[in-house]
């Protein structure tokens, strides 16, 4: 891949080659930007912790509201929609003049990424609860909250991992969107997609290519992370880690 | 007889079924259930047979008539009976031994005591060996043992079996027959069984009620009075192939009947 990407760099004109930086100037940008990279991933990561850890107590909340009735779905879908439908880079703006800049409007416009896809899966996911093990729980006359928690909310797990691993995806992706509009330098507060602002504005291709790479990686230790908390409480019972096809 | 002269354990007088505005299913079902009865119900499918004992379970009410279960109300006789579903319907994040102790823990019993009981009604399916195992780690015959081991844990005295066995090979199938019946001499609860096989009827049943379909109506009963304990030999006897013959053409009048 390396070659390819030299050999791309030497075919082009030497007027065109500030657009594609060698690897060798990729490396160079990881050394001399370093710090600057890891301060800003750190404060991007964390963000985007921030606004997941906080989108997936909210969303496991409020679909437990939702599971409740299609009455109160009914009423809540919309708003929810609402929410969705605005694009982030239009809220953005309104919500840096209504908080200021800095991690809490990226955890905010993190939060607003990650919600939707937890809520709806978790509610699908408890309102799907197989109907023989309910009237199983009815007859053995459990309780309104034994039927909540100790039948529909683990049998919504699978449903609330395929939820966690899209906003897991996201997380990483809205705190770097977040921190284009809302990122603020001023003592060292500027995360991933601040940084690239600068960059950009300096025509440092090398670094803008090591921020990439930076963000890829946040990116994968946030699926990592979900994908092995979903591993550890599924693996033993759920069907889609099952060893062989029996 | 003297069995008439007991009080039934369940008695059903003129009950009418219908959910909401639909159709009525049920129509003047009566009949009366002693002690130590295994009872199948058996007819086409539409019949209302699992909803009989859906109604003796309290999970719905009866539309029209009465049900007595051991003197009171099916609502307030939960704790009398168990139910055995057609699927296993385990909780697959549960093991087996959590799952077969699952009633009493959802009834407030303790720890220690729920274990203890889950273990002695896993031995007598024979599964006392696998209780750390997962339900998707068994098979079709496993699971339906669990669940009926799940089903005996509350010590019932009436069991309730919605064709626990229709998903299994007529092997499996067989052997769980026998089974059942080697438990039901020990615990000696009364039973009430759906199923589609004639001959699975026959083998266990002492008392086998046809049911018309549309709407379900008891259109027969037949009474087995095969010797218990009974055993392969007893489906080679002529007695029970004459009488699997008697209820096939019982049977097949009521199906014609529906056409």
């Amino acid at each position: 891949m390396i070659l390819v990407w030299y050999g791309i760099y030497f075919g082009l004109s030497s007027e065109q080659r500030f657009l594609l930086p060698p690897p060798h100037a990729v490396v160079r940008a990881f050394i001399d930007e370093g710090p600057a990279l890891w301060s800003a991933a750190i404060n991007t990561g964390g963000g985007a912790l921030l606004g997941f850890a906080s989108a997936v107590a909210l969303s496991f909340t409020l679909a437990l509201i939702l599971s409740l009735s299609p009455l109160v779905r009914a009423s809540f879908y919309p708003y929810l929609m609402i929410l969705q439908m605005t694009p982030i880079i239009v809220m953005a703006p309104i919500l840096i003049l209504w908080v200021g800049p800095g991690l809490k409007s990226v955890t905010i416009i993190t939060f607003l990424i990650c919600f939707f896809p937890m809520v709806v899966n978790t509610t699908q996911g408890l309102i799907s609860t197989d109907r023989n093990l309910v009237d199983f729980f009815r007859m053995c006359r459990a309780s309104k909250r034994q039927e909540i928690f100790l039948l529909r909310v683990p049998a919504a797990l699978p449903y609330f991992f395929t939820g966690l691993r899209i906003a897991g995806t996201l997380a990483p992706i809205g705190a770097i969107v977040g921190d284009f509009y809302a990122g603020n330098s001023a003592g060292g507060q500027g995360g991933l997609g601040f940084l690239s602002i600068i960059y950009s504005s300096r025509f440092q291709m090398g670094a803008l290519f090591a921020t990439a790479a930076v963000s890829c990686l946040l990116g994968f230790i946030f699926v990592a992370g979900v994908v092995s908390v979903s591993w550890l409480s599924l693996h033993k019972w759920h069907d889609s880690f099952s060893q062989s096809d029996n | 007889m003297t069995q008439e002269a007991q009080t039934p354990i369940v008695e059903l007088k003129g009950v009418d079924k219908r959910y909401g505005d639909g159709p009525l299913i049920l129509d003047g079902v009566s009949f009366a259930a002693y002690r130590g009865d295994f009872i199948t119900l058996i007819g086409p499918s539409g019949c209302g047979k699992s909803t009989i004992l859906k109604l003796i379970s309290g999970l719905n009410p009866v539309s029209g008539g009465s049900i007595v279960v051991d003197g009171k109300s099916p609502d307030g006789a939960a704790g009398k009976l168990s139910f055995v579903f057609q699927e296993p319907t385990l909780l697959p994040w549960l093991d087996v031994a959590r799952n077969a102790e699952l009633p009493l823990r959802l009834h407030g019993v303790g720890a220690a005591n729920r274990s203890e009981a889950a273990r002695r009604s896993l031995e007598l399916v024979g599964l006392g060996d696998r209780t750390e195992y997962y339900p998707r780690q068994l098979s079709g015959g496993q699971k339906m043992r669990v669940s009926i081991a799940r089903a005996l844990t509350v010590s019932p005295s009436i069991l309730l079996l919605d064709e626990p066995f229709g998903a299994l090979d007529e092997m499996t199938r067989d052997h769980l027959n026998e089974e059942l019946l080697g438990i039901r001499q020990k615990l000696g609860w009364t039973a009430f069984f759906v199923t589609h096989s004639v001959a699975e009827a026959v083998f266990l049943s002492n008392r086998i009620l046809v049911l018309s379909a549309n709407p379900g109506r008891i259109h027969d009963e037949v009474r087995v009075d095969l010797r218990y304990p009974r055993t392969e030999e007893t489906r080679q006897s002529p007695e029970y192939q004459k009488l699997v013959a008697d209820v096939s053409r019982i049977l097949r009048s009521v199906e014609r009947l529906k056409a």
